[in-house]
């Protein structure tokens, strides 16, 4: 029987920020008897959906649905990407019958990392060992979008002497928002340092979670605030991968 | 005029150096929160409840000029009135009317938030008539003249001292060397002072939460008490609310009662829940001698069928402010409109215009808190979408952020171009950071770097090493 094929939707900021959690998300879908495409790609379009321009997020859409379309799946490490393919894309072509039909046949088979190897390939086991605590930041769209809390977890209990503890407040956003974050960056760092008092409060000294938003933001701010904390994508960690430096941090 | 949403960006500024109100606004997660969860949490089927709310809601609407005409037909054949009113200027100017011809001198005013929206206190005040609000909250930023802070709880933001200050300046008639330190004090004391008022009124003015069809009724929730009293002892009971409000019967109002009161305040049911049908009828031991209905439209008819549609369906409970990580960082003041929180972002456009509101649905991170708590599940961030768009449309979008998005969409569109520029950009940051792993400043882009650092970006994306064989 041939293998299912993915096309790994890696997100602007996976691939120019954080390669390592592209290669990361690859693994774990290989692990999950994957083969793994990454079509041509920039942006899913979020920026100009949210931002007033639905023009440019329309001519966006199509290319994403001409490249991804072909495939059994498209996976994205990060809910808020995965969250605009499945519930945004058939919103922006509501009147567009023809491109309609295509963005809703994309929409139905794409999802979000951890949910995809949860619940479309059972995947149980991870082989992996991480000796740490770590702080698990849902992202507003893994919560209230996607919906892949559960899922997140049930990996990362799979990893060998991890131990996962929530942040209080979880369900707060940390104040990214995309371009909220550089509008209104008063409100969005009041946000953030709520959030990095609540995470500080866990003792853990290393935070991770599903959207690379959240974490470069966070990153971004612990840095200005001269706090350590090690900051990565939670597919990092579950594919056992964490010889690259942290976010923002220097090789040792 | 009560509109200053375009200086949004520098109210939220004060407002998060202002300790005070920071110190209130935690409160919400304490309280409001905590309430409604509890209160959601008894329910056999709270999201059960939702849905039949929201089908109340838009079946209302769906059928609403025969809802408001059987309405009116129902309040005038039990002996009322009803006005209609296009707009906030025709409105007040009929409520003035109304109370001139009748000779009154002063008129107590139940919580409503469409007296706010029309800006009813100054005009009555400007026409000779003095306007007593009856609300406790509203008594308290009445005597301040501020605005409400919160559709629900409008004196939200103000601490105890400050209550006490204000009552020390305004009933100068009492003992000075009263104590005013603990809350039911305070509440003694404006009791007294608006059991006199509530006597003196020659009418009364009510908001409504309802308004029921197939009796002509107009439904007020209050926990004080007030609406009552000022509904029942002036000889003329004056109701103003919107149009939407209307609902089929009292079946349907049941529903939405229950919804309303555990999303607003996390009660099974407040204090007072009065279903005021017409005046006082032959052997009636008491209420109005007259009972008038000012129906106000104010933009919303506009609405129907249109994209911000759903906006419509709300009840005003205040859950979406509650719950907001934006209203909870700057409360309500900041926005500079009379409903603030996702449902002002939502709603204030329609009624003020974009281009003096811009700012509102543009300040949210779309965190979908609102949408997740809303009891009659409107979808706010949709509407806010909505709104963004006609802003970018009308040229209000910021210029930085217009051709920051122009320039990105083209990158975007243009893979190749997208790659290279992604990579030059990743080399500069490279050489900006002088061997460091974070920037700390880049010319430009202030909103991200006066406050945070920016991880930089490694030389070679995903897709470049991906493509060069790296698994």
């Amino acid at each position: 029987m041939s293998r299912i094929r993915v096309a790994l939707f890696a997100t602007c900021l996976v691939d120019n920020f954080r390669p390592q959690a592209g290669f990361a998300a690859a693994r774990l879908l290989e692990k999950a008897g994957c083969e793994v495409f990454v079509p041509c790609q920039t942006c899913c379009g979020q920026p100009a959906y949210n931002g007033g321009n639905e023009k440019t997020a329309i001519a966006i859409a199509r290319n994403v649905i001409s490249q991804f379309g072909d495939y059994d799946f498209v996976v994205a490490p990060s809910a808020s990407c995965a969250g605009m393919l499945r519930h945004h894309y058939p919103k922006l072509f509501e009147k567009d019958t023809k491109w309609a039909e295509r963005a809703q046949k994309l929409a139905a088979k794409t999802h979000e990392l951890f949910s995809f190897l949860v619940n479309i390939r059972g995947l149980k086991t991870l082989a992996t060992r991480c000796d740490r605590r770590a702080v698990y930041h849902d992202s507003c769209s893994s919560l209230r979008e996607v919906k892949c809390a559960r899922e997140a977890r049930i990996l990362l209990s799979a990893v060998e002497g991890l131990d996962v503890v929530d942040i209080p407040e979880a369900e707060i956003c940390c104040g990214f928002g995309g371009l909220f974050s550089v509008k209104y960056p008063e409100i969005s760092t009041h946000l953030a340092d709520d959030k990095i008092a609540n995470t500080n409060a866990t003792g853990a000294d290393l935070l991770i979670g599903p959207d690379l938003g959240c974490l470069i933001h966070l990153a971004g701010r612990l840095s200005r605030m001269g706090k350590k904390m090690e900051v990565r994508h939670a597919a990092e960690v579950l594919a056992g991968m964490m010889d690259e430096p942290a976010l923002g941090q220097d090789r040792q | 005029m009560n509109n200053n949403a375009n200086g949004f960006a520098q109210g939220a500024r004060a407002a998060l150096r202002d300790a005070n109100l920071q110190n209130a606004l935690a409160n919400l997660k304490k309280g409001f929160q905590v309430k409604r969860a509890h209160a959601f949490e008894m329910l056999h089927d709270p999201d059960g409840l939702r849905d039949a709310g929201a089908a109340i809601r838009a079946n209302a609407l769906a059928q609403l000029p025969e809802l408001l005409e059987l309405f009116e037909r129902n309040v005038k054949s039990a002996g009322g009135h009803v006005h209609w009113a296009s707009d906030a200027r025709e409105a007040r100017e009929l409520i003035a009317a109304l109370l001139k011809e009748r000779g009154v001198k002063t008129v107590t005013k139940g919580k409503s938030m469409v007296a706010e929206e029309i800006e009813l206190n100054p005009h009555l005040e400007a026409e000779g008539i003095t306007p007593v609000e009856t609300d406790l909250g509203e008594y308290i930023i009445q005597l301040r003249n501020e605005p409400p802070s919160h559709i629900v709880a409008p004196a939200f933001h103000l601490r105890k001292e400050d209550v006490e200050a204000s009552f020390r300046e305004a009933h100068v008639t009492l003992e000075p060397s009263r104590v005013l330190k603990e809350r039911a004090a305070l509440v003694g004391e404006a009791r007294g002072i608006l059991r006199r008022q509530f006597l003196a009124a020659d009418a009364g003015i009510t908001g409504a939460n309802f308004l029921i069809a197939e009796s002509g009724t107009a439904v007020i929730v209050t926990n004080e008490g007030n609406g009552d009293l000022t509904r029942l002892l002036p000889p003329v009971h004056i109701v103003v609310t919107g149009i939407e409000k209307v609902v089929p019967n009292l079946d349907d109002a049941s529903v939405l009662l229950r919804l309303l009161t555990r999303s607003a305040t996390g009660q099974d049911i407040t204090s007072y829940v009065t279903f005021a049908s017409g005046p006082r009828r032959g052997n009636d031991a008491d209420g109005p001698k007259e009972f008038h209905i000012v129906l106000i439209d104010n933009g919303r008819s506009d609405l129907l069928g249109g994209p911000a549609h759903d906006v419509l369906k709300c009840i005003r409970c205040g859950a979406c402010l509650n719950h907001c990580p934006v209203y909870g960082a700057v409360g309500g003041h900041a926005y500079g409109a009379v409903y603030s929180g996702p449902i002002g972002a939502a709603l204030e456009p329609a009624l003020n215009g974009i281009s003096n509101t811009h700012h509102l649905p543009s300040a949210s991170s779309f965190c979908g808190r609102c949408e997740e708590v809303c009891p009659v599940k409107i979808p706010l961030t949709g509407i806010m979408r909505h709104w963004r768009n006609k802003a970018y449309e009308d040229g209000l979008t910021p210029s930085g952020l217009r051709w920051g998005l122009k320039i990105w969409g083209r990158l975007a569109l243009a893979p190749r171009l997208y790659r290279l520029t992604a990579a030059v950009g990743a080399r500069t940051m490279a050489l900006l950071a002088r061997g460091g792993m974070t920037l700390s400043s880049l010319p430009m882009a202030r909103g991200w770097f006066g406050y945070r650092d920016l991880p930089i970006p490694p030389r070679k994306s995903f897709q470049a090493q991906w493509r060069a064989g790296k698994r």
